[in-house]
């Protein structure tokens, strides 16, 4: 092979191996990019980060369902429930909602609840003011506590959906637990 | 004429210098950057590697000869399916493939060798290696991979066995050494084709390897990005898909698939060219529709990057993701229409001979197809929500990658045997081979539809009463259809060992500079760039 020739491939191969730096880091930036790409569509019923409180006009004439659902990650001693299965409620009025949470070992466990919303195009429209899920929350041995959450449904919400479940899956997060966790990043 | 002569004769001196024929020994085998080395060297792996999949296959079906458990447990059937697949995609198809283009892409082109030979040297002993670290993680405490070949999160992060490190670092090693048997494809075939092979004049098998090179190339790396991501998940506390950190294991399935689809075309553009050659050798005529091949082809690469939610349609997605994936799932049944038509347009009229390279060729086009229907009907969003995670996905899968990949490269392997070898396989055994192969394939893959259809489940170890007679039948096809394969290996080793002088062009319809140059082809071919006519 003549050394030009050489050349060229060499030029070549370091210009796919650079696609291929590319093509890695891509792979990363997929992450980032998906939570974007849910915030803005709602996709994937993740509700967006703390919502400002303003007043809305309550619109009387509508009613929406709030159905609330708990589930419990393996590895997780707590109860958790609602005190209402399903709440009506009129969209942009403020609404509290309250969660028992009780736990049952004999030391300190760190719980971080995850919310979902069903239909997945609806989490826009969900906002919360107020949520226990924003922080960690530790109980002690055999502590119960009432955790509270404030909520309204934004009166844009499509006139074809007049039920929404949001579901809560508590994970334990004990072992990650930050005293100073102000901010869990949900 | 006399001055020719003489030159000529003094470059030959001059190789012989330094070694115009392969040294002696195992070293030979190591040290090699021979194309046609590092060809056979990936083909008898690939080979290798066929066996032990199937071997875990054989695991598999008798285990689900009958129901209940009967032969091993479930933790080790997990095992097994997850292996045999990582094997059979990694191990068997993909360098079976590199095998094929490293012997032929540079006899095709009318290049000396593969352009970076140093680099193809690692890219083949890599390989070796990593599939040792993948086998042995199956003899440790807690076993190995058991979250199946897509190791979705989070079965391979929270609830993987300890040897997971071990998954993701044969996985990080077979995807650099796919990755640098891409590069050099790519690199050969831009800058090593002889004078006047220009592109449209290139063999398809060329063409079809050059585009899923730069598929290769595009999605290995997302491949290694989400083992990567996986393994910080599982040992190092990140949360990429674990949603109480704030991640999302729906996220796992999307960068996987984004991989995975690409992957599948990965695993059959090859074999279109591959049929591109054969099917026009034993027409006796030229393949119809030439350019529109070449489109197809690239026209099939590019939807590859829009469809992979087609996998996922069951995860929750909204109404308008679902249709949007499913339109452009469907639309790839069009460019795969125009090959299909174009083979059997090649056809028609033409004097066709049945040798055995011709026969496994009809019986990929014929079943292949088949494959495309049950694909389409999968791609049809509420039809998936039932089949979904059924063993009709195994039956789909297995017809475009059993009767399409692997049948395509068995008749390339018989196609080009002559010229590799110098010598004719027997004809007689290959016809067996393809007859037992083609009637056990059909008897193990067809009535995993009808089972998918009443609904059973794919990767558990047991079934329900009502599917026992169907999968006493798939596993005799089965254990029929691997038994089948010894006699290739048996044709394989008689080939190389002797028989029947092969000439230069052994099939009478053939083109391609391959069949210009001697059979077996020279150690070092084309030193002299060739004519192109």
């Amino acid at each position: 092979m003549s050394d030009s020739l050489k050349q060229i491939n060499r030029r070549l191969m370091l210009k796919l191996g650079s696609v291929i730096v590319l093509m890695f880091g891509f792979g990363f930036a997929l992450v980032p990019l998906y939570d974007v790409f849910c915030e803005v569509t709602g996709l994937n019923g993740r509700t967006v980060v703390k919502a400002e409180s303003i007043s809305h006009q309550i619109d009387k004439t509508r009613t929406v369902r709030l159905q609330l659902m708990t589930s419990i990650a393996p590895g997780m001693p707590w109860q958790f429930e609602p005190l209402v299965k399903y709440i009506d409620v009129h969209p942009g009025e403020n609404t509290v909602v309250k969660f028992r949470a009780l736990n049952l070992t004999r030391e300190l466990v760190v719980g971080q609840a995850i919310p979902s919303v069903s239909p997945g195009l609806a989490a826009n429209y969900l906002n919360k003011t107020e949520c226990f899920c924003f922080n960690q929350q530790p109980l002690l041995a055999g502590e119960e506590t009432l955790m509270g959450l404030v909520f309204f449904i934004s009166p844009d919400l499509p006139a074809n959906i007049d039920t929404l479940t949001l579901s809560y899956t508590l994970f334990n997060v004990t072992e990650h637990y930050v005293a100073s966790s102000a901010q869990a990043g949900i | 004429m006399t001055d020719a002569t003489a030159n000529n004769d003094q470059t030959l001196a001059a190789d012989d210098h330094h070694g115009h024929q392969p040294p002696k020994g195992l070293m030979r085998w190591v040290l090699t950057t021979n194309h046609k080395d590092i060809g056979t060297l990936y083909l008898c792996f690939s080979f290798l590697m066929f066996l032990i999949g199937g071997a875990m296959a054989m695991v598999i079906r008798a285990e689900l000869y009958q129901p209940g458990l009967q032969i091993v447990e479930p933790n080790f059937f997990n095992q097994m399916t997850t292996v045999h697949g990582l094997i059979m995609v990694f191990g068997a198809v993909m360098p079976a493939f590199t095998g094929l283009a490293n012997w032929l892409i540079p006899m095709m082109i009318g290049a000396p060798d593969m352009a970076l030979p140093r680099m193809n040297n690692w890219s083949f002993w890599i390989l070796p290696m990593a599939f040792t670290i993948l086998l042995s993680s199956l003899f440790m405490e807690g076993g190995g991979p058991n979250f199946g070949w897509t190791f979705y999160a989070p079965l391979s992060t929270t609830y993987s066995p300890d040897s997971t490190a071990l998954f993701v670092f044969a996985i990080h090693i077979m995807g650099i050494s796919s990755i640098l048997g891409a590069i050099n494809v790519v690199v050969t075939i831009i800058n090593m084709r002889a004078p006047g092979m220009t592109y449209m004049k290139m063999p398809l098998f060329v063409w079809t390897w050059l585009i899923t090179a730069f598929l290769l190339i595009a999605v290995m790396p997302v491949l290694a990005a989400t083992v990567t991501m996986v393994l910080t998940d599982k040992y190092f506390g990140t949360s990429f898909f674990e949603a109480a950190g704030g991640g999302d294991p729906v996220l796992f399935q999307h960068i996987f698939w984004f991989f995975g689809h690409p992957e599948v075309y990965i695993m059959i553009l090859p074999s279109f060219g591959i049929i591109s050659a054969i099917v026009p050798t034993f027409s006796r005529k030229k393949l119809f529709g030439y350019s529109s091949m070449v489109y197809a082809t690239s026209s099939i690469a590019l939807l590859s990057f829009v469809v992979w939610a087609h996998h996922m349609f069951t995860t929750g997605m909204p109404v308008a993701a679902e249709l949007f994936f499913m339109y452009c799932t469907m639309l790839i049944s069009i460019p795969t229409g125009v090959k299909v038509f174009n083979w059997v347009a090649t056809m028609w009229r033409g004097s066709l001979t049945f040798e055995t390279p011709m026969l496994f060729s009809i019986a990929f086009i014929v079943l292949f197809t088949i494959g495309g229907f049950s694909g389409l009907m999968l791609a049809i969003t509420p039809a998936d929500f039932q089949y979904h995670d059924t063993y009709f996905v195994v039956a789909h899968f297995h017809y475009v990658l059993v009767t399409g990949a692997i049948f395509s490269i068995m008749a390339a392997a018989y196609y080009w045997l002559p010229k590799w070898t110098g010598h004719m396989y027997d004809e007689r055994l290959g016809k067996i081979h393809f007859w037992c192969s083609l009637i056990s394939v059909n008897v193990l893959f067809f009535p995993m539809h009808f089972l998918g259809l009443a609904g059973m489940p794919r990767r558990i170890p047991d079934y329900a009463l009502q599917f026992a007679d169907f999968n006493q039948l798939v596993s005799i096809g089965g254990f029929a259809f691997g038994l089948s394969q010894l006699i290739f290996l048996v044709v394989l080793v008689k080939c190389v060992r002797g028989g029947e002088k092969a000439p230069a062009k052994p099939w009478e319809g053939a083109e391609g500079l391959e069949w210009e140059m001697p059979s077996p082809a020279p150690y070092h071919s084309h030193t002299t760039p060739p004519e192109i006519k």
